[in-house]
């Protein structure tokens, strides 16, 4: 049996009228580093407060730690550690006390769980007396992350724990994931950044409510259907408009600095007839290549499909 | 159930549930504590609202008239009502509007507001004090505004008392002036001096209300209540969490309260001190329960310190019965005015503070206290929430 499991988890809002969470079902193996992918309004959120107990669902049923969320809500409250996807600790407490009253109220002390925090603890350690609510964006987190694991949760539910985080307190958040998944705990964690996808072990991609597909990254990727072009030319905006009048194009969306582009037909002139065509067109320096796609490519790819159809 | 799920192999230590519960509400008071010492705006309704509001009524609210305005209804003319009226010109106190008028002149004056007291002499005053030794003299206030009214009653009774005493040196038979008095409006005179035990029972209700109130409600709203909820910490302990702290200041506010209005405006306690604190800390635990309750159907800030303080204010104002009189209110409002709880409290300090009365005396007003308080506190828990909205 999965750490997480939910089966058929339905819940909505406002009386039914704001669909949240579509018949999911999902399992989480022990000791997996899980990521939930999807942009704002997905339903990560949703089901994070299903599972940690604090909200019910409509339908469904979900365990954790093999307790049920209904019924055994006291036991799973006492084993699992939850970051909220909004600072939740006390802006007007310091880091030491908002760490102490945390382990109090777990039962334990910071002493006694030191060695699972230590790596995070000592970089905030030189900020202990200063107050949480004047700390930068990344420290919050990891006092977050702090007082979420001093009592050694078995499972770890982060909300998104990387919105609002500088890229390098990103990178070493990811970092400490993966040295936290080594001491054997359950870690599901929530973004809207596809780039962190990859740093999952396994991952879900969810909209509006429903998952599109969960898999490792790398399945998820390979699971791209077609061959994927990028395109470069020096006006994208323009270009973009125009490769979407280009008959043979299936999809075309802008990427970075790039334009990301699949055909209805995978053959050999299609690279060289958009080439052509954008020339024509009057663009210069006009590309395209052929590349290998991303789990943000997938999820594009998901997602058109489910609203096409 | 308790030990299974508590990761006992975890904790090396086993760990006592009796313990472990105390050291939680501990760090969870003290907690409380640094909010409260850690934001001015708190400090502020907590210490600083009381004391402007006694000082506001203390001394504002003063007793001390001046420049009354004054109508003289001389029916006599004679050397003694003279010597009276000269008397009162030369205090302070009084402007003499009008020296002559008649009755229904006086009491239109009264209506217009153009006077505030007027002093009547009879037709034969001066006849009366020469040969029966005793004659009558009527004091007629405007006691719509009661504090008002006795004072100015005070002050012409000691001037015509006086002037009693200078003709009574050189008498063999002493002379009496008999003042009649007449408040007018508000006979009774309800709601004189004794605003003080008033003021306490709105002081109370407003802060231990709004500050509970809030205190629950800005966990919901910062998002700790989240994690609170995802924690072994029992969930109903967060409201004794809250209440306590908030009792303990509560009482110091009482004390303080009680010692400005001791030792700065000289307010007696005839009765005793320590029923007078029990009966304020259970007042106290009645409000508590108020704002737990309050606390449970808002969920932002704003709206409890609104719900709060704005619909606390008016029907603790209204019906505690230390402004405006109970008694002469129509009766569906007395009715309502019951489920007030500082009109009971109010009820109580008057008998404990003013007329010095035990416990026997005020023991139904306490049971309802109770009453109300237990009722309070079950809903509060009943409808304490386990889960988000």
């Amino acid at each position: 049996m999965g750490a997480v499991t939910l089966t058929n988890v339905t819940k909505t809002y406002d009386e039914g009228k704001v669909l949240a969470v579509d018949d999911v079902s999902l399992s989480v193996e022990p000791g997996e580093l899980f990521g939930l992918i999807g942009p704002d309004g997905a339903g990560k959120s949703t089901l994070f407060r299903i599972l940690t107990t604090v909200l019910l669902a409509d339908n469904g049923t979900a365990t954790v730690d093999g307790y049920d969320v209904v019924k055994d809500y006291r036991a799973i409250r006492k084993t699992v550690g939850y970051m909220p996807g909004r600072f939740s600790l006390y802006q007007d407490l310091t880091v030491e006390e908002n760490l102490t009253f945390f382990a109090t109220l777990f039962g334990t002390t910071i002493r006694e769980n030191y060695d699972l925090i230590k790596d995070i603890y000592e970089q905030i350690e030189p900020f202990k007396t200063r107050r949480a609510g004047k700390l930068s964006g990344g420290m919050k987190q990891k006092l977050a992350l702090c007082c979420a694991l001093i009592h050694k949760p078995t499972v770890l539910f982060l909300d998104e724990p990387t919105t609002g985080v500088d890229v390098v307190s990103r990178r070493e958040f990811w970092a400490m994931l993966k040295r936290l998944k080594q001491q054997g705990i359950t870690i599901l964690v929530s973004t809207p950044y596809m780039d962190e996808a990859v740093l999952c072990e396994r991952i879900a991609l969810i909209q509006t409510g429903q998952l599109l597909s969960v898999d490792t990254p790398q399945n998820i990727v390979n699971a791209y259907a077609g061959q994927l072009f990028a395109a470069r030319a020096d006006s994208i905006p323009h270009a973009l408009t125009e490769i979407r009048q280009f008959d043979p194009v299936r999809s075309s969306y802008a990427f970075g600095d790039t334009i990301h582009v699949t055909f209805r037909d995978d053959n050999e002139q299609n690279q060289q007839q958009l080439t052509q065509y954008l020339q024509q067109k009057g663009h210069t320096n006009v590309a395209v290549t052929a590349i290998t796609p991303t789990i943000e490519d997938r999820f594009i790819q998901l997602m058109t499909k489910d609203t096409s159809s | 159930m308790f030990f299974t799920s508590w990761r006992a192999g975890q904790n090396a230590r086993p760990t006592n549930v009796a313990v472990t519960v105390m050291k939680q509400l501990v760090v969870f008071i003290r907690k409380e504590f640094y909010h409260v010492f850690r934001d001015r705006r708190t400090l502020l309704i907590l210490f600083g609202l009381p004391t402007a509001q006694i000082m506001l009524f203390g001394y504002a609210l003063s007793s001390e008239v001046k420049n009354i305005s004054l109508a003289i209804v001389d029916f006599s003319k004679d050397v003694a009502s003279q010597q009276i009226v000269g008397k009162i010109q030369s205090s302070t106190y009084f402007t003499i509007q009008q020296s002559t008028m008649s009755y229904g002149d006086m009491e239109r004056a009264f209506l217009k507001g153009k006077i505030k007291a007027a002093l009547v002499f009879p037709t034969d005053f001066y006849d009366d004090l020469q040969h029966v030794k005793k004659a009558q003299i009527q004091i007629i206030t405007d006691a719509s505004d009661p504090n008002t009214a006795t004072t100015i009653t005070n002050y012409l009774t000691r001037i015509v008392g006086d002037y009693q005493q200078e003709m009574n040196q050189n008498a063999r038979v002493p002379y009496q002036i008999v003042t009649e008095m007449r408040m007018l409006y508000n006979p009774d005179m309800n709601g004189s001096l004794n605003f003080i035990p008033g003021v306490l029972a709105l002081i109370l209700m407003i802060v231990c209300t709004t500050l509970t109130s809030v205190s629950i409600v800005r966990e919901k709203e910062l998002g700790t209540m989240e994690v609170l909820l995802v924690s072994p910490f029992q969930p109903i302990l967060v409201l004794i969490a809250k209440a306590v702290p908030y009792l303990v200041l509560s009482l110091l506010d009482f004390v303080l309260i009680l010692v400005l209005a001791v030792f700065v405006l000289h307010m007696p306690i005839r009765g005793s001190v320590s029923l007078l604190f029990a009966e304020s800390t259970l007042f106290i635990i009645c409000c508590l329960s108020l704002g737990l309750m309050i606390s449970n159907v808002t969920s932002s800030q704003q709206v409890a310190m609104l719900v709060s303080m704005m619909g606390m204010m008016l029907p603790t104002i209204l019906f505690t019965g230390f402004i405006f009189p109970l008694e002469n209110m129509p009766v569906p409002l007395q009715i309502i005015a019951n489920v007030v709880p500082s009109r009971w409290y109010y009820l109580i300090v008057k008998a404990i503070m003013l007329k010095g009365l035990g416990l026997g005396a005020v023991w139904k007003e306490t049971l309802i206290l109770m009453g109300m308080t237990l009722a309070l506190l079950g809903i509060s828990l009943k409808n304490f929430k386990i889960r988000l909205a």
